[in-house]
């Protein structure tokens, strides 16, 4: 069943036309890489998909549902969350709080309830807490759960952030850039843990990356994007050895290529 | 932990004991200068920590407070003053039916008074909390001086820049109080709950907050027309307290008094706006003095009105200079860190002994 359908989407800023005709159908349970050199679009498409850039053409449909012009709580809701390539945390809160805001999304007593501090409210703060600590565990920040997030070293951010998007119970997460900053062996643990989360929660997943090891590693389909135009699209092996590919990275990533 | 737990309850109830001991022996036996500074620092409180919600813990600039407590203030007296009270002081323009026939109890008119800014709250904050970017602070502040101006040329139903005198004196310490301490347990609850970590995202990151689910303008207006219910019954305690109110004692300046509270007393910091909400209706007394004509050493010095408020600007900036996070940060008071502090001394001491 196809989750979530990006029809022919296109985007300018002024003059500049960051995404061109971007098409992607997405089967659900899969594992797509989005890769490209800076400036490519990659995030831009993130932004139109969790509804923060409208396309200037083209229609985004979630399962089905149109969500082009949807507010991005709604689009959050509905299902598809993500982190940021620039680190977003709520730096000043803690960790714990980080995560438990998340949730926020499924609260179901009114504001009077909450600030009357009713059993029945008080039951749901602890309902949260514990599935906060569940992910935090998840994500081995568990020790650090009353530390202020902005604190974090820059990898234990990452993570956070991962702990915090799967906190509004996505059905399609999109990471960006999840790996930057991390050294060879946090990066490796993190494709595992990409995976791992995968499977359990039942995600698709929209995988950004800079780092071709780890998209080549884990993605079964990749997409290149080159000045917003998807030049190549194929499994690890063919994009590989695509032409066009080797010419975008040229220099960069030959070694890859 | 069951221990802690019944040391706590014990806590809360021994503080409520003593808080109400001292309200009623402080109402009984204190004189009337003592009483007014008692009963203006419970309402400086009310309106610093209100403020506080929406400046602190929400991120979102208002500078409307004293709008709201005008509303408060006159929709209050209104409905609480007597019928003849209204007819001497409307001697201009009569006032319009039926506010000229009704006089319902102090309570009800505080509630009205807090509704009634509520709604005016939602009105003025919706369009503008629906825009992305800070127009908050100069709707607010655009939104308090109309009010202001509206007031002073509503002849017959504000009785204009005369002003309503003569009120009588309903707020005592058990209103004035009896709100701070209401006022500060629901807004503390409030900002502790989910709820209230919503608003603390907005304020850290709205782009991440939206994405993380949260409503941003669902959000922001809730802070915003709490913060406005109880500016209205801040300004209604306030009007019956000082006996008169008009228009123009409703203008920046009163907006400026609430702004320092809270910068001072920490963006974010409930215990920080208490202290400090406390500390200024002290010391706006105390240093009463300085306005007064002064004899300093043979040299006569007129006496300067609004040197107090210049005092005040001035300890605002060294607040904002040096302590870049108010006096208290957001750091707060808890029941743990209370228990905490006395199981310590009370350690100390059988260690001690
Ligand atoms: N809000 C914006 N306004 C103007 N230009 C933008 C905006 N967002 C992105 N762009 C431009 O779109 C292009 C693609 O950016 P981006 O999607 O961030 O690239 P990538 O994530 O692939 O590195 C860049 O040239 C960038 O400057
Ligand atoms: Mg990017």
């Amino acid at each position: 069943m196809s989750i979530l359908k990006a029809d022919h989407l296109t985007i300018r800023f002024g003059g500049l036309t960051a995404v061109s005709d971007f098409y992607l159908d997405l089967e659900e349970g899969e594992l797509v890489g989005l890769i490209g050199p800076n400036g490519a679009g990659k995030t831009t498409v993130f932004n139109m998909i969790t509804g923060v850039y409208h396309p200037t053409q083209g229609e985004i449909y979630f399962r089905d549902q149109k969500i082009t012009r949807q507010s991005v709580d709604k689009i959050t809701a509905l299902g598809i969350a993500r982190t940021f390539q620039n680190i977003r945390l709520f730096a000043n809160l803690s960790v714990i709080e980080n995560v438990m805001i998340a949730c926020h999304l499924r609260i179901k007593s009114s504001v009077l309830s909450a600030a009357f501090g009713l059993p029945s409210y008080l039951q749901e703060e602890n309902y949260i807490r514990e599935e906060a600590e569940k992910l935090l565990k998840e994500v081995k920040l568990e020790n650090f759960k009353n530390y202020v997030a902005g604190g974090l070293p820059y990898g234990e951010q990452r993570k956070l952030e991962i702990a915090r998007a799967l906190a509004t119970h996505p059905k399609l997460l999109l990471l960006d850039e999840p790996a930057a900053g991390m050294n060879p062996q946090e990066t490796k643990e993190l494709m595992a843990f990409i995976l791992e989360i995968q499977e359990k929660y039942k995600l698709t997943i929209i995988l950004i990356e800079h780092d071709m090891k780890v998209v080549m590693g884990i993605c079964k389909r990749i997409l290149v994007l080159d000045y917003g135009k998807t030049i190549a699209e194929g499994n690890p092996e063919e994009i590989q050895h695509n032409p066009e590919v080797i010419k975008a990275y040229l220099g960069v990533e030959a070694n890859y290529a | 932990m069951k221990g802690k737990k019944k040391d706590y309850l014990l806590l809360k109830i021994a503080t409520i004991f003593l808080v109400i001991l001292f309200l009623f022996i402080a109402q009984r036996s204190f004189d009337a200068y003592i009483l007014r500074i008692l009963n203006l620092s419970g309402i400086y409180v009310i309106l610093g920590v209100s403020l506080n919600l929406i400046n602190g813990f929400t991120g979102q600039f208002s500078l409307g407070h004293a709008g709201f407590m005008a509303i408060g203030a006159y929709a209050s007296a209104l409905l609480y003053m007597s019928p003849e009270l209204k007819e001497v002081n409307y001697f201009i323009a009569p006032l319009i039916w039926p506010f000229s026939v009704i006089q319902v109890p102090f309570v009800f008119s505080l509630i009205f008074a807090g509704l009634l800014s509520a709604g005016v709250g939602f009105l003025v904050g919706a369009p503008c909390l629906r825009l992305k970017g800070d127009y908050l602070a100069i709707v607010t502040f655009g939104f308090s001086e109309i009010i202001r101006v509206l007031f002073n040329n509503l002849q017959s139903i504000t009785n204009g820049p005369l002003g309503l005198k003569g009120l009588p004196t309903y707020t005592n310490l058990w209103w004035s109080w009896g709100i701070a301490i209401f006022t500060i347990w629901f807004i503390k609850n409030l900002v502790n709950s989910s709820y209230g970590r919503a608003l603390k995202s907005i304020r850290e990151d709205e782009v991440a907050a939206e994405a993380m689910g949260v409503n941003l303008f669902y959000h922001k207006v809730l802070s915003f027309v709490v913060g406005a219910f109880f500016a209205g019954i801040g300004g209604a305690l306030l009007g019956s307290l000082l006996m008169t109110i008009d228009p123009n004692s409703f203008g920046f300046a009163m907006t400026f008094q609430i702004i320092i509270i809270v910068i001072v007393g920490g963006l974010g910091s409930i215990a920080g706006s208490v202290i400090v909400g406390i500390l200024f209706a002290i010391l706006m007394e105390v240093l009463r003095a300085v306005e007064s004509p002064m004899n300093i050493l043979g040299l006569k010095i007129p006496g300067i009105p609004g040197m107090r408020m210049l005092i005040f600007s001035i300890l605002l900036m060294i607040v904002v200079l040096f302590f870049q996070q108010g006096l208290m940060g957001t750091r707060e008071w808890s029941w743990e860190w209370l228990h905490h502090k006395l199981t310590r001394t009370k350690k100390e001491l059988e260690e001690g002994s």
